[in-house]
């Protein structure tokens, strides 16, 4: 059944905020950085005014941010925390060990370019960076969405057949600070959705158990192949976590969102914000007859690389838009997800990349457009598989 | 509880034998005194990396027989925080049952990688109990020197050579360090004076908020003295006073352990080669500094105890 919903107008941060609040989490983390300090400092108003029934600890660093969730999720408690930018870069050896440790943590990340030279904006390149740390990673489109998969991530994180932490990612500024319209839940639906963790696993004195073991060539594979399995099973458990809540919110959410996609010759493939750009320009450039779709990847990790592959098999002209630089690489992480699910695929497409986004440079529809009159151009020349090209930049 | 003699102890093992620390290595007297001294409080060790994780976890086998975690090597500080509170919330819901925390960690934890997690703990004042074992460097890879080794030791990475007699700076004033975050118990021990370390563990456990414990332990294999030495070695500290054993109880510091017979430093410095270079002709002045700064040291602690009981 559909439940009544609240509209309220919040930016990202505050939506993602409210999630929080309404998720039972037991344990808060909170470190200062922009674009997610609203978030640590939103929850921190909800707790001062006893709404929110969390323990939350003001930490010194974000190294000690995700150690201490990482603390009270083997205590068995329901976790959270929240950084961007430098803030993950300090947290990289702590990442493997929630990963590592099976710790269902959320964590959204409202994504920031990495310093130097220094800079607050939107890019990917902090959480394409950790893209290897063995968490799921989610990419919102908007505060819709930052508010609906951050309550949803908790859920998926937490099931046995999965139990790794998430990182729920919102773009710097274009979703952290945007206000936008959107839909929230009663706090007595989420917390029928979603009541307080009961940890399997846990340090329990009936229970003694040894978490965090010294594992040798003899052991070490074996672990890691086992946070393989949790992640893959992700890819299923994901939809049918995301269906549950759709019958609750009437919000339907798939592991990537086709536009356009059916018969599209061209597809614009991006994450996060930009999707929406994708999707104007493809709809403009269809106005000039080109049969253009767009493909937002919205999870990111594990890759859900059947979708993608049954919505590009048939596409001739694939444009990748990367919004990080994989330095010395021959094209950026998304790219490099994508080409080789179409090796071999009967008529091997075209498959452009472009870096784009920067720092918070703005992406616009019209330069979406010239990205597809490049790659069509390299599909004329016959060039398969062109070098990533920057776009919008000053050479 | 007072613990009145060794035969009395609690028989309860939480550390079981067969680990693969060093013979004669003095970390399982730091673990084992501790947890018989609190065998009636369910406790969760929280663990840095370092010579006790890695000898007492080799996958599939575990030493612990209490709830243990390691994570990493810096950040037992933050662990610890996150475990108590949680447990704190979880078990006044029912939810879980309530447990003490006591954190393990060595001097290069501690000191060094770990200092910023540990003061941020210390300052927000989270109910744990953190033990420092200490054998003045970084031991599990191999005797790098650490801000606790003292001076004019030769370590691998401050070795003693023609030009340079090994550290040249002074060991780090740790209890200084974590007394100045207010809290309200910081302790030094010796696992040779176990009596006086037990009751410390107990007092650190059971006092609200965050509680300190520095423990000598000496190590063999880095100082290179006799292995059946590490008791006679760490009795020999206290003994010159190079290591005193003193407790400070809301800011009042206490000397909790005067030796009846004090011994010079060349006397505790001799049966370890690390300072063998000390004992050169050339290098007399050196240990003449080392007694000068350790007789300075106890001076200050004298009047540190004095201050604390006037005033
Ligand atoms: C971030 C990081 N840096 C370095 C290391 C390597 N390392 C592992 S244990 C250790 C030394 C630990 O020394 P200490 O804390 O004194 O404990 P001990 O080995 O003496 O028990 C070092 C340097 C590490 N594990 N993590």
């Amino acid at each position: 059944m559909i439940m009544k919903q609240k509209s309220v107008a919040l930016v990202g941060d505050q939506a993602v905020a409210h999630a929080v609040r309404q998720s039972n989490v037991d344990l808060i983390a909170a470190y200062p950085i922009t674009p997610q300090t609203i978030i640590v400092e939103t929850l921190n108003e909800f707790l001062s005014n006893g709404e929110l029934s969390a323990r939350y600890i003001n930490v010194e660093s974000e190294h000690s941010a995700l150690s201490a969730v990482i603390g009270g999720s083997l205590a068995g408690g329901r976790t959270f925390t929240a950084t961007a930018s430098q803030g993950l870069g300090l947290m990289q050896e702590v990442l493997y060990v929630a990963s590592g440790l099976r710790c269902p943590i959320i964590m959204a990340v409202t994504t920031r370019a990495m310093s130097a030279p220094i800079n607050i904006h939107a890019d990917h390149s902090d959480v394409m960076g950790s893209r290897d740390a063995g968490w799921m990673q989610i990419f919102c489109e908007n505060v819709q969405e930052a508010y609906d998969l951050t309550l949803m991530a908790f859920r998926l994180a937490e099931r046995d057949d999965v139990l790794l932490p998430i990182m729920v990612n919102l773009d710097g500024f274009l979703i952290s600070h945007t206000m936008e319209d959107l839909k929230i839940l009663e706090d007595s639906v989420v917390s029928e959705y979603l009541p307080p963790r009961v940890a399997s696993l846990k340090l329990d004195p009936e229970r003694p158990m040894t978490f965090g073991s010294f594992a040798l060539p003899d052991y070490y594979t074996e672990f890691k192949r086992q946070q393989v399995e949790g992640i893959e099973n992700a890819l299923r458990a994901a939809p049918e976590e995301w269906k549950r809540f759709e019958a609750l919110s009437g919000r339907k959410y798939t592991v990537t969102r086709p536009h356009f996609m059916d018969g599209a010759e061209i597809a614009l493939v991006s994450m996060g914000t930009s999707a929406g750009t994708a999707r104007y320009a493809a709809s403009k450039m269809r106005e000039d007859g080109l049969k253009v779709g767009a493909l937002s990847v919205r999870l990111f990790r594990p890759f859900p690389s059947e979708e993608v592959k049954k919505a590009l098999v048939n596409v001739n002209v694939i444009v990748v838009m990367d919004r990080t630089v994989s330095f010395g690489a021959y094209g950026g992480p998304l790219f490099n997800e994508i080409t080789p699910l179409l090796y071999g695929t009967n008529d091997s497409p075209t498959i452009a990349n472009f870096i784009y986004g920067l720092g918070g440079r703005d992406v616009t529809w019209r330069m979406m457009v010239d990205a597809t009159e490049i790659a069509l151009k390299k599909k004329k020349t016959g060039e398969k598989i062109p070098k990533a090209q920057f776009l919008g930049v000053r050479e | 509880m007072s613990f009145t003699s060794l035969k009395n102890l609690p028989l309860k093992e939480s550390l079981a034998p067969g680990h693969r620390l060093c013979d004669g290595c003095g970390i399982p007297h730091v673990v084992r005194y501790a947890l018989k001294a609190v065998d009636d409080h369910s406790v969760v060790i929280v663990n840095a990396t370092g010579c006790l994780e890695v000898c007492t976890t080799p996958y599939p086998y575990t030493s612990w027989r209490v709830p243990y975690v390691h994570t990493l090597f810096g950040n037992t500080g933050a662990v610890a925080s996150g475990i108590v509170e949680t447990i704190e919330k979880l078990s006044s819901e029912k939810r879980s049952q309530y447990f003490d925390v006591i954190v393990f960690a060595g001097d290069g934890g501690t000191f060094d990688i770990g200092l910023q997690a540990l003061s941020g703990a210390l300052e927000r004042g989270h109910d744990f109990l953190y033990i420092c074992y200490d054998n003045e460097a970084y031991m599990n890879t191999g005797n790098q020197r650490s801000s606790a080794t003292p001076m004019y030791s030769r370590t691998t990475t401050s070795y003693a050579g023609k030009a340079i007699p090994g550290k040249l700076e002074r060991k780090k004033d740790i209890i200084g360090i974590v007394v100045a975050h207010g809290i309200k118990y910081a302790a030094t021990a010796s696992i040779s004076h176990w009596r006086d370390y037990m009751t410390k563990v107990r007092k650190g456990v059971e006092v609200k908020g965050p509680a300190f414990i520095h423990v000598l332990q000496p190590c063999q294999t880095g100082w290179r003295y006799d292995p059946a030495l590490t008791i006679k070695m760490a009795k020999m500290a206290v003994d010159a006073n190079v290591f005193p054993l003193i407790e400070v109880e809301k800011g009042k510091y206490k000397i909790t352990y005067r030796p009846p017979k004090k011994i010079l430093v060349a006397d505790y410095l001799k049966p370890q080669r690390r300072f063998a270079h000390l004992f050169l002709p050339e290098n007399d002045h050196l240990i003449r500094q080392i007694q000068q700064y350790v007789d300075q040291n106890w001076e200050r602690l004298n009047k540190l105890e004095k201050f604390s009981e006037t005033g």
